[in-house]
């Protein structure tokens, strides 16, 4: 996989990748105004991500507290180390409970998991509840972000969409149409469910409680009709104090969405009368990236997505280019600290521009991350050879004066002779869109000591 | 003052007016300008791609080649954020060599914080669009980056805007990446290129005349697509609009400009 090919398949179609490039630009537009109208935004990040770093410096202090406070509220604490674990819990609790017909709310982590083909194999109905998700499930495609996951579509998509799952009028386009359309299909299935699945935005150590944010309600809906809930959380969700919490809830719209608040930030401490709650903590390789200092910060992740609306390469090459569950630059350190032979090219999918460092709202160096990561995969042999051994000549030239000085002058003298064909062809990636640079005949340290000679001819003997 | 002079390698090769300019510009403000004549490059390209064995020897070099200076200018905000922020790894815990990549600086940034410069004296009447180049705004902190909250500033803009009969561009994304990368803008070519025209196309709305930034890689790249598309920009390095500026005026009115005189005297 190579997101240099995904992408030029995605930028191809010029006018949907600029409309898609401004979709996300106004996402990160509305997040600035949101930002910008609090002075004390940055001390906010600050804060934030201190709390982070601190609960992920004593992540074994807080789970188990979390897991003794969360059983203090009659919830059911389960651990998998990886995903295939974690499926494996949910599907045993389901089974347990003679489940039929699932509704999920948001979760990242049920998709980085797989959750979704692995219980439909096992005969499930499972009903994304999510409007965007729902719609990136009808049309059996991963979410291309991890707030917006149908962000890659217009609304003439989805209605086409509808048209052949739900039953609405061909070419009826209308927002407001279509919501309405999924609100009464998705009805049915919140009332039909045996049970709920939702992920978690924050879970409290001290309280053992956690919090669920969503703009829909559909995490509320799809855990309140049924009686079994089962949350699924990443082992990072971790805050220590429910004090914490105001700081975090404030930075993850804003950041997200550009909206002082998520319309619905739901609390959970233990089950609903009469029913179970679940929670499962996953691991996933997460401790593995805590035991590797330099990528340690990006497990202060809140998954606001903010990094990808500001991202120019992902407006420009849309979340599937990826081929990740978490896209982006988070995605782009995450995928390969798990897998770096897989997602090699991730890391190099950026110019170093650092927008992302300066947007996200944990404070997490992303772009410093992007570049260690290319530092290890160059390490480990997985660059291509060519790519390395290109930085090896380049290095071994510019070692030696004379041999840059050299190489230049040729450079120089031989460019501006050569035909068009000769120097704008396939071998040229620059050439391909662009005008090479000037090739002058003096290089600067030429007439630097030229003017220098000069100056002391000119001086009065 | 001394200040030791690095032109990046491909300004040496393919830009050498910017080069010149610079010298201009820093002479222009009283300083003695000396180009050490062994230098290279810097390593960035190696260190962007991984290859930190290949760039160590580079930045070992560097050390070699500058450390003797009080000051080190260069009209490059990318290899300036090399050098200070990503030595780093190559400094071996080297106080001299420590010490060398703070006192290693971007033209602007030299001229704002150090000499104290607070106006480019002459005209320039053109309208020139600013193009913010990420290492300079985010690595080295030149202005204040869009994403960032807090009062505005910008060391670039404000001497660009202290020229007389100068106009600048208001741009739709002030500070949006240009998509040139290093060797990104070869790996990603598709996406480099969209991004590159965008910024262009930005720039053809807000009207501008003359486009310029700190960096000659952003502007090379942007050169790319005006030139092929025939666009009516032209390129300039900002130290060239300021020599520019200061040539449009007499002798009297820059070389002892008191600004400059008292930077000098406070600073030596
Ligand atoms: S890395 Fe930061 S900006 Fe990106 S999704 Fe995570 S919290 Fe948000």
């Amino acid at each position: 996989m190579n997101h240099a090919t995904q992408a030029t398949a995605f930028v191809a179609n010029d006018e949907r990748a600029h409309w898609h490039d401004s979709a996300l630009w106004f996402v990160r537009s509305k997040r600035d105004k949101c930002a910008h109208a609090l002075p004390e935004w940055e001390d906010l990040r600050a804060a934030a991500s201190e709390v982070k770093m601190h609960t992920i410096s004593r992540l074994a202090k807080y789970l188990e507290q979390f897991e003794v406070n969360a059983k203090k509220l009659g919830v059911h604490v389960h651990w998998a180390k990886d995903g295939a674990e974690h499926n494996k819990i949910v599907h045993g609790i389901l089974q347990k409970h003679d489940v039929k017909k699932v509704v999920k709310s948001k979760s990242m982590l049920t998709e980085e998991c797989h959750l979704n083909p692995c219980l439909e194999k096992h005969g499930y109905e499972v009903v994304d509840t999510d409007l965007g998700e729902r719609i990136v499930q009808l049309r059996e495609e991963p979410p291309s972000h991890i707030v917006l996951p149908a962000i890659h579509l217009k609304k003439q998509d989805v209605s086409t969409l509808f048209e052949k799952h739900l039953g609405t009028e061909a070419g009826n386009n209308d927002p407001q149409y279509l919501t309405e359309a999924a609100r009464g299909h998705l009805r049915d299935k919140f009332l039909g469910a045996d049970a709920g699945i939702t992920g978690v935005n924050f879970a409290i150590a001290e309280t053992g409680g956690f919090v669920v944010c969503t703009n829909e309600g559909n995490a509320d809906l799809g855990v309140s009709l049924p009686k079994l809930h089962i949350a699924c959380m990443g082992i990072e969700k971790l805050i220590p104090r429910a004090s914490d919490l105001s700081l975090f809830l404030r930075l993850l719209a804003r950041s997200a969405t550009g909206q002082p608040i998520t319309t619905y930030s739901s609390h959970f401490h233990g089950p609903i009368a009469g029913g179970e709650l679940h929670i499962v903590l996953v691991d996933n390789g997460r401790t593995e990236i805590l035991g590797r200092e330099e990528f340690r910060r990006s497990l202060n992740c809140i998954r606001c997505g903010a990094c990808m609306n500001t991202c120019p390469v992902y407006r420009r090459s849309g979340g599937h280019s990826y081929e990740t569950t978490v896209p982006g630059p988070i995605g782009s350190i995450l995928a390969p600290a798990r897998d770096a032979n897989e997602f090699y090219s991730l890391p190099y999918a950026c110019s170093l521009c650092g927008s992302c460092t300066d947007v996200c709202p944990v404070k997490i160096d992303l772009h410093n991350q992007l570049l260690t990561m290319r530092g290890k995969i160059a390490e480990k042999k997985i660059l291509p050879w060519s790519k390395r051994i290109q930085m090896r000549l380049t290095s071994s030239v510019m070692k030696r004066t004379w041999l840059f000085r050299w190489a230049g002058g040729i450079a120089r003298w031989i460019m501006p002779k050569l035909p068009r064909f000769l120097v704008y062809n396939r071998f040229n990636p620059w050439g391909k869109q662009r005008e090479m640079p000037p090739f002058p005949k003096k290089s600067f340290r030429q007439l630097y000591a030229d003017r220098k000679r000069n100056r002391q001819e000119d001086k009065p003997k | 003052m001394k200040v030791g002079l690095f032109v990046p390698c491909y300004i040496d090769q393919l830009y050498p007016d910017v080069g010149l300019a610079t010298v201009n510009v820093l002479e222009r403000f009283g300083m003695e300008v000396d180009f050490p004549a062994t230098q290279t490059c810097c390593g960035q390209p190696m260190a962007n791609t991984g290859c930190n064995d290949d760039a160590r020897p580079l930045a070992q070099k560097f050390f070699k080649v500058f450390h003797l200076y009080d000051h080190v200018v260069c009209p490059s905000g990318s290899c300036v954020a090399m050098v200070r922020q990503h030595y780093t790894h190559y400094t071996h815990g080297n106080a001299e060599f420590e010490s060398l990549t703070q006192r290693t600086f971007e033209l602007c940034e030299f001229l704002a914080d150090v000499l104290k410069v607070e106006k480019i004296h002459g005209t320039f009447s053109h309208r020139v669009g600013l193009h913010q180049s990420c290492h300079g705004l985010r690595e080295l902190r030149l202005a204040r980056s869009s994403e960032t909250v807090g009062n505005s500033y910008s060391k670039v803009r404000q001497l660009l805007e202290s020229i007389e009969a100068i106009k600048l561009s208001d741009l739709q994304r002030t500070d949006e990446c240009c998509g040139f990368g290093g060797t990104f803008a070869i790996n990603e070519e598709s996406v480099s290129c969209m991004m590159g025209q965008d910024r262009v196309a930005d720039h053809e709305q807000a009207g501008t005349e003359v486009l310029t930034a700190v960096d000659m890689s952003c502007l090379m790249h942007l050169d790319g697509f005006i030139r092929r598309q025939d666009k009516p920009i032209r390129v300039m390095h900002v130290a060239e609009i300021f020599d520019a500026a200061l040539s449009s005026c007499s002798e009297a009115d820059t070389v002892r400009s008191e600004d400059a005189l008292t930077a000098t005297e406070r600073t030596s």
